[in-house]
C-alpha cells in the first residue's frame, strides 16, 4: 500500500533499519528466549513450576495487592487530575510537577524512604502501629509501595482528557436544568471512563512488575509477603533457572495481555471522541 | 485575564458557576488531594533528605567519600554514558520513522515500543541472564570460548539498562513531532535542503525541549534502574555495584544514614528531571 506512493521525506529505510535492529537485538530475541526456554521444559514440569505453593502464594499477593493499589490510585488519581486541571490554588504548579516523582525517583530510593516513613518508628508509622496497623514488613507495606509507584499513570492519563472536555456540553446540561451532580455523572464521567480504565491498567501493569520499592518494605516472608518478581529472583539466586523462566513466562503473558487491553481502551476512547464530533 | 485568574483562589479560569462545583466541594477535593500528596509523595521526599543529614553534614560527606560509594557513582555514570546515547539514536530514528511516514504495521510497531515498559525489570534482567550466562545462557559456549564475560560485568548491565530505558526518548519525541506536523520539513526538502540538513536545522530545533526532557528522563531512569541491573550484575561490591545497588547493600548492613546520603544524589537528579519537565511545559504554553 505505502510502496505505491512516493515518500516526500527521506530516511525511511535508514530509520526503519535502525529501529528494527534495536528492537530485534534488544527486545525480540531476548523475549523469545523466555518462550523457547519454557517450551523446552515440557508441559508437566512447566505446570509444576508455575503452580508450586510458594509461587501460587506470590501470585495472590502480587495480583491482589496490585488490584487494590491501582483501585486506590484510580480514586485519588481521579480527584488529583480533576483538581489539577480545573482549579487554581496556591502551589498548583508545584503539586502538578510532583505527580511525576514516583516516575523519576529510583525504585530503590522510594523503597527505603517509604520503609523509613511507615515503619514502627517512622513519622507516619508511629501513628499507625498503636492503632494496630502494621504499615511496614506486611501486606499493607506492599500496598503502600505499589500505590506510590502507580500514582502518576492515572493522573497523567486523565489530565489531558479532562482539559480537553468541551465545557459547552456541561453548560448545555446545566442550562437544561440538570444539577451539577447529575451533569458530572451523566455527561462528564462517562467520557472520562476510557481514560480512567487506561490509567488503571497502566498502574496495574506497573504494579505487578514492581520490584525495587517493594522488597524493602514487604519483609519478604515466604508464602506471606513475597511478590512474584522476588520469587523469580530467589529462583535465580538458587540457580533454579527453569523455575525462574517458567514463572517469568506467566508474568510476561499477563503483561502482554494488559498491553493489548490498554491498546483496545485507547481505541475505544478514540471512538468516543469521533462519536462526539 | 491570565494574570487575574492566578489570584482567584480555588476557582478555575474562564468559567461560570453553571459548570463549576460548589465551593465546599472544591475545597474538599483539594483537601483530599493535599493529604494524599503529603502522605505519599512529599513525606517520602523529605524523609530522604532528613535521614541523609540526620547525623550532620560531615557524616553526609563521609558517606559520599566512601571508596565503594565513589566506585558505584563512577560505574553508574559510565553505564548511563553508554546507554543514553544508544537510546538517543533509537529514539530519534524511531520518532522520525513513526511521525514522517505511513507504513504497514506502524501501530504494531508503536505497541512494541511499549514492551520494555510493560515487562517487569526483574524479567528484563532474567532475559539477558538466559542469553549470556556463562553456565546457562544460549551463547554460553561462544562466550566461554572467547573468554568474554557479559553477565555479572559492565556489558550486561549496559544492555539491561538500555532495554529498560529504550522507550523513553522516543515516547517524548513522537507526540512533540506529531504536534508540529510535517509542513516545515516538506518546505525544506522542496527548497532543496538535504535530508540531514532538514533533520538538524528544521526538525531538531522544533522539538529541542521534548528531546532534552527525553534525554534527562532517560538518564535519570538509567542511573536509578534497580531490578534489571540487580539481576544481571551479581552485585559485587566495588566492581559491579551501581548507586542503587550500593544503596541496597548499605541499607541491608544497617548503614541507613549512608544509604540515604547516596539516595539523596539520585533524588536530586529526579527533582531536576521534574524541574526540566516543568520548564519545558511552561515555554510550550507561552508559545501558544
Amino acid at each position: 500500500m505505502s510502496n505505491k506512493r512516493q515518500r516526500i521525506l527521506p530516511g525511511f529505510h535508514l530509520t526503519l533499519g535502525i529501529c528494527l535492529t534495536y528492537l530485534t537485538l534488544l527486545v525480540f530475541i531476548p523475549l523469545s528466549t523466555i518462550f523457547i526456554r519454557s517450551s523446552g521444559l515440557g508441559w508437566e514440569s512447566f505446570w509444576r513450576a508455575i503452580t508450586s505453593p510458594q509461587v501460587i502464594a506470590s501470585y495472590k499477593v502480587t495480583f491482589g495487592i496490585s488490584f487494590l493499589a491501582s483501585l486506590t490510585n484510580a480514586f485519588f488519581g481521579f480527584i488529583a487530575a480533576w483538581v489539577l486541571s480545573r482549579y487554581r490554588f496556591p502551589g498548583h504548579g508545584f503539586f502538578d510537577s510532583i505527580v511525576d516523582l514516583p516516575f523519576a525517583l529510583p525504585t530503590a530510593v522510594a523503597g527505603i524512604s517509604l520503609t523509613a516513613l511507615y515503619s514502627q518508628n517512622g513519622w507516619i508509622g508511629q501513628f499507625l502501629y498503636p492503632l494496630g496497623i502494621k504499615s511496614a514488613y506486611s501486606l499493607i507495606g506492599i500496598y503502600i509501595a505499589l500505590t506510590f509507584v502507580g500514582f502518576p499513570f492515572v493522573v497523567r492519563t486523565l489530565q489531558p482528557v479532562i482539559e480537553g472536555l468541551d465545557r459547552e456540553i456541561e453548560e448545555a446540561g446545566a442550562s437544561l436544568g440538570a444539577s451539577r451532580w447529575k451533569v458530572f455523572w451523566k455527561i462528564v464521567f462517562p467520557s472520562l471512563l476510557p481514560a480512567l480504565f487506561t490509567g488503571y491498567a497502566l498502574a496495574f501493569a506497573r504494579a505487578i512488575g514492581e520490584y525495587g520499592s517493594v522488597i524493602f518494605i514487604s519483609g519478604n516472608m515466604p508464602m506471606r509477603t513475597e511478590i512474584t518478581p522476588l520469587v523469580i529472583v530467589k529462583f535465580l539466586e538458587n540457580y533454579q533457572y527453569q523455575q525462574a523462566t517458567a514463572v517469568a513466562c506467566v508474568m510476561l503473558v499477563i503483561s502482554f495481555l494488559i498491553l493489548l487491553i490498554i491498546n483496545a481502551l485507547q481505541h475505544w476512547s478514540v471512538l468516543i471522541g469521533q462519536a462526539k464530533n | 485575564m491570565e494574570g487575574n485568574t492566578r489570584f482567584r483562589i480555588f476557582r478555575p479560569p474562564k468559567t461560570n458557576s453553571a459548570t463549576n462545583e460548589p465551593i465546599y466541594i472544591r475545597f474538599l477535593l483539594i483537601l483530599i488531594m493535599f493529604i494524599f500528596f503529603i502522605l505519599f509523595l512529599l513525606m517520602p521526599l523529605i524523609t530522604v533528605f532528613y535521614e541523609a543529614f540526620k547525623h550532620g553534614f560531615s557524616m553526609y560527606l563521609n558517606a559520599l567519600k566512601d571508596p565503594f560509594a565513589c566506585d558505584a557513582i563512577i560505574l553508574t555514570l559510565s553505564i548511563a554514558s553508554i546507554s543514553v546515547p544508544l537510546n538517543l539514536i533509537f529514539g530519534l530514528a524511531t520518532a522520525w520513522l513513526i511521525t514522517k511516514f505511513d507504513f504497514y504495521g506502524k501501530s504494531l510497531l508503536v505497541t512494541f515500543l511499549d514492551l520494555p515498559f510493560a515487562v517487569s525489570p526483574v524479567i528484563a534482567g532474567l532475559l539477558f541472564v538466559l542469553l549470556f550466562s556463562p553456565t546457562h545462557g544460549w551463547f554460553s559456549d561462544i562466550l566461554r570460548f572467547f573468554d568474554i564475560r557479559l553477565i555479572f560485568a559492565l556489558p550486561g548491565m549496559v544492555i539491561a539498562t538500555t532495554f529498560v530505558t529504550l522507550p523513553f526518548i522516543a515516547r517524548e519525541l513522537i507526540p512533540a513531532m506529531q504536534a508540529r506536523g510535517n509542513q516545515e520539513e516538506y518546505a525544506a526538502i522542496t527548497l532543496g535542503a538535504s535530508g540531514w540538513k532538514t533533520f538538524f536545522n528544521v526538525t531538531l530545533p522544533n522539538v529541542k525541549g521534548a528531546l532534552f526532557y527525553g534525554i534527562v528522563l532517560c538518564n535519570a531512569r538509567a542511573m536509578g534502574e534497580f531490578g534489571a541491573v540487580s539481576v544481571v550484575s551479581g552485585n559485587i561490591k566495588g566492581k559491579t555495584s551501581t548507586i542503587p545497588l550500593y544503596i541496597e547493600t548499605l541499607y541491608m548492613e544497617y548503614k541507613t544514614q549512608a544509604a540515604f546520603a547516596l539516595s539523596s544524589l539520585l533524588t536530586l537528579l529526579a527533582l531536576f528531571t521534574l524541574f526540566i519537565k516543568k520548564c519545558i511545559e511552561f515555554s510550550y504554553k507561552k508559545r501558544i
